[in-house]
């Protein structure tokens, strides 16, 4: 039947595949923003570059240090995580009790300096990392060619998100974090460190894109504009999914994948528009979001 | 005492009749609000076991007292004392962790979270808390209620739910406010009846009301508030004879 319209399942599949990957960092990404957003009331604007640093974190562990993939998942989130406790501390704390457009000024401005300086540093063309060798080469299912390194990389990110729901929604840490976000004075008054709780969310957001970073290293070339590319569809995800909903986050992120990855099969112009048509949409229909608490909740 | 309403009582005549050890103290706390005075020189005490009640109209700075207690206020002066341990400057998480609980205007019920998780949620402070099942003994309308959303209940469950959610933690001197606001009477009793058995059980309550009937029926010692001072102080037995001068700070 696909045939007749001609369209092959091959190339279907493949851009689904394709659309599955994409829409799996979409998740990452804006589930890190919805945590971050959710209690710090701040719109992370340096998580593209974030995210950005978390592949570039990976390649120099790799030129510089030997140091290979795996323990490259563990370091590069560590490392960007201190990194964001240190921002966190230093800088972002000062802003929490003024306009939000302040926290947007200043990730903003810390993105453009650090995709700056990688840009200086190393070039903007794209330097390649390659795939491990454990994850290299393809199934072949007879409809479909399978790369193993995609499926580690769909599969990966879907575990993160799905780990950190669970966190978020079933343990009591999360249930700290749910309440703070509602009334963070009443909680410390119940005697929790509210500003700690605080850091450690920040650092958890900015690991989850420094893992996303390191998982896109070996499909996209590592450059220092990778993640600005990627963020502005992220916010759209976001705007979408409704700000601050984890639930949201991911099924919105993986869906939008998929429907750009068919977008690309039956009608390829509108693949790079697709999702901020669904956007504007959304945004006339229901504001604050599919996911999103209504304003007057 | 025979204090005339725009003045401030003397905290020195505060400890006359100090028959219980002391818990909390306040002395001369001043509060602002950015720029606004609040709160002008409130002094109070409170001993071992007592259940005192602070009155007043809206406004009078009732919860901004209770708030400063807890430090949550970003601009205080003056002394708080609890236990003989002075409160200023403590980081704010700590003072809860002394053993004051904070039931809160309002409830403070999370609606993000199930009745079982705003009743897990503050973290047991010292031990002597409260069991699980002597909660749903004295609230009996919580159990069976865990998995529903807490802001689901009716308002009487959700001010059973906030104060049992305080129990739990250990912490043997509360700070209630306005617990029988907007409930039904029959809740409203309830609610008292739950109070006497923690005033029985040992329990050390500062209690802000504006239904003085409620507050009456509980108290040892009363306090009334209005604009940021406190003006008067009745102990229960004085109340009968003092029922004109009550009504007409709380312009009942």
């Amino acid at each position: 039947m696909l045939e007749q319209i001609g369209i092959s399942p091959t190339q279907l599949f493949g851009q689904l595949l394709l659309g599955f990957v994409n829409g799996s960092f979409y998740a990452v990404l804006s589930l890190g923003l919805a945590v971050i957003f959710g209690l710090l009331n701040i719109i992370n604007f340096a998580h593209g570059a974030i995210y950005m640093l978390g592949a570039f974190t990976a390649w120099l562990l790799l030129h510089w240090f030997g140091v290979g993939y795996g323990a490259a998942l563990i370091i590069a989130p560590l490392f960007l995580a201190i990194c964001g406790i240190l921002f966190e501390r230093t800088l972002l704390r000062r802003l929490y009790d003024v306009d939000h457009l302040y926290g947007l000024l200043l990730t903003l401005g810390m993105a453009l300096v650090l995709e700056g300086t990688l840009r200086w540093l190393f070039g903007s063309s794209g330097n390649p990392y390659p795939v491990p060798e454990e994850l290299q080469g393809v199934w072949r299912l007879g409809f479909m060619v399978l790369p193993k390194y995609r499926v580690w990389v769909g599969g990966a990110a879907l575990t993160l998100c799905l780990v950190t729901w669970l966190a978020i929604e079933r343990t009591r840490l999360g249930a700290w974090l749910r309440a703070a976000t509602e009334d963070p004075m009443l909680v410390q008054n119940f005697g929790i460190n509210v500003p700690f709780l605080v850091t450690a969310t920040f650092a958890l957001g900015v690991a989850l894109a420094g893992i996303a970073g390191v998982l896109a290293a070996p499909i996209y070339q590592v450059n220092a504009m990778m993640g600005s590319n990627l963020i502005i569809i992220v916010f759209a995800v976001v705007v979408i999914g409704g700000m601050g909903s984890i639930v949201g986050s991911i099924v919105t992120g993986v869906t939008l994948g998929l429907v750009e990855g068919l977008t690309k099969v039956f009608y390829p112009p509108a693949s790079d528009i697709v999702i901020f048509v669904i956007m504007a949409i959304v945004l006339l229909v229901k504001p604050s979001g599919l996911f999103g608490k209504d304003i007057h909740s | 005492m025979r204090g005339s309403p725009k003045r401030t009582l003397d905290p020195n005549m505060l400890h006359s009749e100090a028959h219980e050890p002391t818990r909390l103290t306040l002395e001369d706390v001043h509060a602002w609000y950015g720029e606004s005075h609040v709160l002008h020189g409130v002094s109070l005490r409170i001993g071992s076991g007592q259940v005192v009640s602070l009155l007043g109209r809206n406004g009078a700075g009732k919860t901004t007292t209770l708030r400063a207690i807890m430090g949550v206020i970003g601009k205080q002066s003056g002394s708080i004392t609890f236990d003989g341990r002075q409160l200023n400057n403590m980081p704010r998480h700590r003072i809860p962790r002394l053993g004051i609980g904070y039931v809160p205007d309002e409830r403070g019920i999370f609606s993000s979270l199930t009745v079982d998780e705003n009743l897990m949620l503050p973290p047991v402070v010292q031990p002597g808390g409260m069991a699980l099942e002597e909660i749903y003994q004295l609230f009996p309308n919580l159990l069976g209620r865990g998995g529903t959303r807490g802001t689901r209940l009716s308002g009487g469950e959700q001010q059973m739910l906030s104060i049992a959610r305080i129990l739990r933690t250990g912490c043997n001197m509360i700070l209630l406010d306005e617990p029988s606001e907007g409930l039904a009477p029959a809740l409203i009793q309830q609610i008292g009846a739950a109070i006497r058995r923690l005033k029985t059980a040992g329990y050390t309550l500062l209690l802000v009301e504006q239904n003085f009937k409620f507050a009456a029926a509980i108290s040892d010692l009363h306090y009334v508030m209005e604009e940021g001072r406190i003006v008067d102080r009745f102990t229960s037995d004085e109340v009968g004879s003092n029922l004109s001068k009550l009504n007409s700070y709380l312009g009942i």
